[in-house]
């Protein structure tokens, strides 16, 4: 079974995010980006899958600028043997993404394309779906578990009123989700080995997505500061004070 | 325990620093093929880098001559500075000492320079491994240091693996060089094994604590470097502060206290933070916000306190030995011109020995002889102590005599020994209103990270004495020292205080394992890419 993962470079989590003083995004220069916790989290399960034998092929794909190598490297240290970049020196929204990866997966004729179920920076949590509907294939999103079978797998999915379990035929998309499982600490000598690993260099030129992004950014602002709060002495006060400001 | 991997190299340096990454780059200039493996513990190249910072840049020149082409990031010449000394509501303007005159030199952001220095390396072929401490130091069967090993990860509080454990490899050498810093945990391990020391005074330090804030349009002078003494602090702590204008509307404000202070009852964060309520520097900073916060201890001890940098199959760099110059608050240029010097050492296939004569003998070694006798000057005061660094200006360090140095965790006095009131200037601390009001949200800051559940990295050899006879003697100054609350005296479930560690908290600037009296606190790496993580600081 052949397996792709779909990495996004991302900010990293723990990082404190600022706002640009002209207000078009966040800063990002100098800043730690890692692979999208969700897509580490798919990684990890294509991996576990080559080494229970499930897989004998996870191929890793990112699209984004130079940077992005690093978190191919990433993948190599997983244990991907195969990496992807397509080179995209600019904004890649969800329908040109989706575009992009369903040319991936068609043509290396994938069983699975795993992707996180969202990207933490965006948060748009698109690009799994549309990509299925690109494709014409069958998806399950937000597994927390996923069971491969000879030509279909079973899904358990993470609902917002409990779980759903279903079977998609393969080939399928399936987003993954927070408890999926955990990913590993890497080694050393894999990172070392990652850092070797060639990357297989694609551009985005390749492909036929000049199309202009659908979706403009007004701006990003930070959500309005909270004025400090007041203190009264008991609960007369308080009524009085709530009255006063025609809350009560 | 699974079966360590083994990797060789020609040469592994721990710690991504300026003389580490400086040792790499000018070891792989001379000798393009030897394999250089640089281990860092912070995630990021940078990460656990702070600094003011104004620095020279001739080593700069020296190992990337077209530095100016693409400088760092944060890089703005340095055109001016002011020395002030301040009283609570006053600033005296002061002729500037000659070692603070600035002209020529550059304000960085050492976090965002060294990150910068890392792709340099890396360009050159060395191989940095963000994220990879060296927990420990290996030893071959003749004693002799044979490299060191990464840290096991994922064990839980109590040492068991837990799912996704990967454990530690050793990386051997020919030749190991600590560039850790100050303070260096496998660096304070090999100074007392192989007894560096001997020769040489205790090591003396500072703590150093720094902002980063974005102030609003117009109001930084770029280039301006401004440096005081005095106010929060008496006259019998020495310490002072700096404000470095950048560009883009930012400014670095930062604060060190000698560690050698007495008074167990000094808090270097209250202080800190009562100078940004100076009326002059208030001034300037209302109205803007912090960027980034952090803390770091810094070494003091200079020329007397240099321990023997070489011992068999290693030797030590930078700050992890001890090069800052204090009267000019400059250790980047040494740290870095250490590296250089190891650098061309480790090209020629010398080894360890001899390395201890070149840093004596070099630059860096004589300009710390001169101003040797300057910081301990300031042990009977700010007023002497000045006297005192006029005269040996004056003289160019000509002086006869050596003034020593005393550990600083022997200098704290017992509350029975300290006045019952309060410090003096206590009384006259401002009601505070800049962020950030508590360690804590000092902490969110400098953007710490720990697992919770790892083997605890701030190790209590006798935790018996903490809520017993620290206690009573000096009130648990842990609590007050820490810049960034890891020390916690809270009541337990049956309303006995004990103490709690907020290891999670900790910004690794090791001011608990220097100043702690009993020196009963090992501050020991924990995972790989946990602490704190510094973007311009």
């Amino acid at each position: 079974m052949k397996v792709l993962v779909a990495i996004k470079r991302a900010i990293d989590y723990n990082v404190r995010i600022q706002i640009r003083g002209d207000a078009s995004g966040v800063v990002t220069e100098g800043v730690k980006h890692s692979v999208n916790p969700f897509d580490e989290i798919a990684l990890e399960q294509a991996i576990r899958w080559q080494e229970t034998g499930d897989a004998d092929d996870v191929i890793a794909v990112t699209i984004g600028s130079e940077s992005a190598v690093d978190q191919l490297k990433t993948a190599a240290a997983f244990g991907c043997r195969r990496v992807i970049h397509i080179a995209a020196d600019r904004e890649v929204q969800p329908p040109v993404a989706a575009r992009l990866l369903a040319n991936v997966a068609e043509a290396e004729r994938v069983d699975v394309l795993l992707m996180g179920k969202q990207a933490i920076d965006d948060d748009c949590g698109q690009t799994g779906p549309m990509t299925a509907a690109r494709l014409g294939w069958p998806q399950a999103s937000f597994a927390s578990h996923i069971e491969l079978q000879s030509s279909s797998a079973r899904v358990t999915r993470e609902l917002d009123d409990g779980l759903e379990t279903l079977d998609v035929d393969l080939p399928a998309v399936i987003t993954t989700d927070l408890r999926l499982c955990e990913p590993r600490y890497l080694r050393l000598p894999d990172i070392m080995r990652g850092k070797k690993q060639t990357i297989e260099r694609r551009s985005i030129d390749e492909f036929d997505v000049s199309e202009a992004p659908s979706l403009e950014l007004e701006r990003v602002t930070a959500p309005p500061k909270r004025t400090r709060g007041q203190l009264v002495n008991d609960s007369d006060a308080l009524i009085a004070e709530l009255q006063n400001r025609q809350l009560l | 325990m699974s079966e360590r991997d083994v990797l060789e190299y020609d040469v592994v340096i721990v710690g991504a620093g300026p003389a580490g990454l400086a040792a790499a780059i000018r070891c792989k200039q001379k000798a393009p093929l030897k394999q250089i493996c640089v281990l860092e513990k912070a995630a990021e190249i940078g990460g656990h880098t702070l600094s003011g910072a104004v620095i020279e840049t001739g080593p700069l020149d020296q190992i990337i001559p077209n530095w100016r082409d693409a400088p760092p990031p944060v890089c703005v010449d340095a055109v001016q500075d002011k020395f002030r000394w301040l009283t609570r509501d006053h600033s005296i303007t002061l002729p500037t000492p000659p070692q603070q005159q600035n002209h020529g030199n550059v304000i960085v952001s050492l976090a965002s320079l060294v990150a910068w220095l890392g792709e340099h390396a890396e360009e050159l072929g060395v191989e940095i491994y963000p994220g990879f401490p060296a927990a420990d130091v290996v030893f071959d069967d003749t004693g002799r240091v044979a490299g060191v090993v990464t840290p096991d990860m994922g064990l839980d509080r109590n040492r068991q693996p837990k799912p996704g454990f990967a454990p530690g490899v050793e990386i051997r050498a020919p030749i190991t060089v600590f560039a850790e810093g100050c303070r260096g945990h496998c660096s304070k391990q090999l100074i007392q094994r192989f007894e560096l020391d001997r020769d040489a005074d205790p090591q003396t330090y500072g703590l150093g604590l720094k902002e980063l804030w974005q102030l609003p349009a117009g109001r930084a002078t770029p280039g301006l470097s401004v440096h005081t003494i005095g106010w929060p602090l008496d006259n019998a702590v020495y310490g002072g502060g700096f404000i470095y204008h950048l560009d883009k509307d930012r400014v670095a404000v930062g604060f060190v206290v000698g560690l050698d202070y007495a008074d167990p009852r000094l808090d270097p964060f209250e202080v800190f933070q009562q100078y940004k309520h100076h009326p002059s520097i208030a001034r300037l900073l209302e109205g803007g916000e912090v960027v980034a916060a952090g803390d770091r201890s810094l070494v003091e001890g200079g020329w007397q306190s240099l321990p023997t940098t070489e011992m068999p199959g290693a030797i030590l760099l930078g700050d992890g030995a001890g090069t800052l110059n204090v009267p000019k608050i400059k250790g980047v240029h040494t740290a870095m011109t250490t590296g250089i010097l190891a650098g061309d050492h480790l090209a020629g296939d010398r080894g360890s020995v001899g390395f201890d004569t070149v840093i004596r003998h070099s630059e860096v070694g004589q300009e710390l002889y001169r101003v040797r006798n300057i910081r301990p000057g300031f042990r009977r005061g700010l007023w002497p102590g000045l006297a005192n660094a006029a005269w040996e200006t004056a003289l160019g360090g000509r002086s006869p005599w050596t003034l020593p140095n005393r550990a600083d965790w022997r200098a704290m006095r017992s509350l029975t020994e300290t006045d019952d009131d309060a410090p003096p200037q206590r009384a006259e601390y401002r009601h505070r209103e800049l962020p950030p009001a508590t360690r804590e949200s000092s902490v969110y800051y400098a953007q710490t990270e720990h697992d919770e559940n790892q083997p605890v990295h701030l190790q209590i050899l006798e935790p018996d004495i903490c809520m017993t006879r620290c206690r009573e003697e000096f009130g648990n100054p842990c609590t007050r020292f820490c810049p960034a609350g890891v020390y916690e005296v809270v009541d337990d479930a049956a309303g006995e205080p004990h103490l709690q560690i907020n290891a999670a908290n900790c910004v690794h600037c090791k001011a608990c394992d220097i100043k702690d009296p009993y020196q009963i606190i090992n501050w020991v790496t924990p995972e790989g890419g946990a602490g704190p993580t510094y973007y311009n600081l």
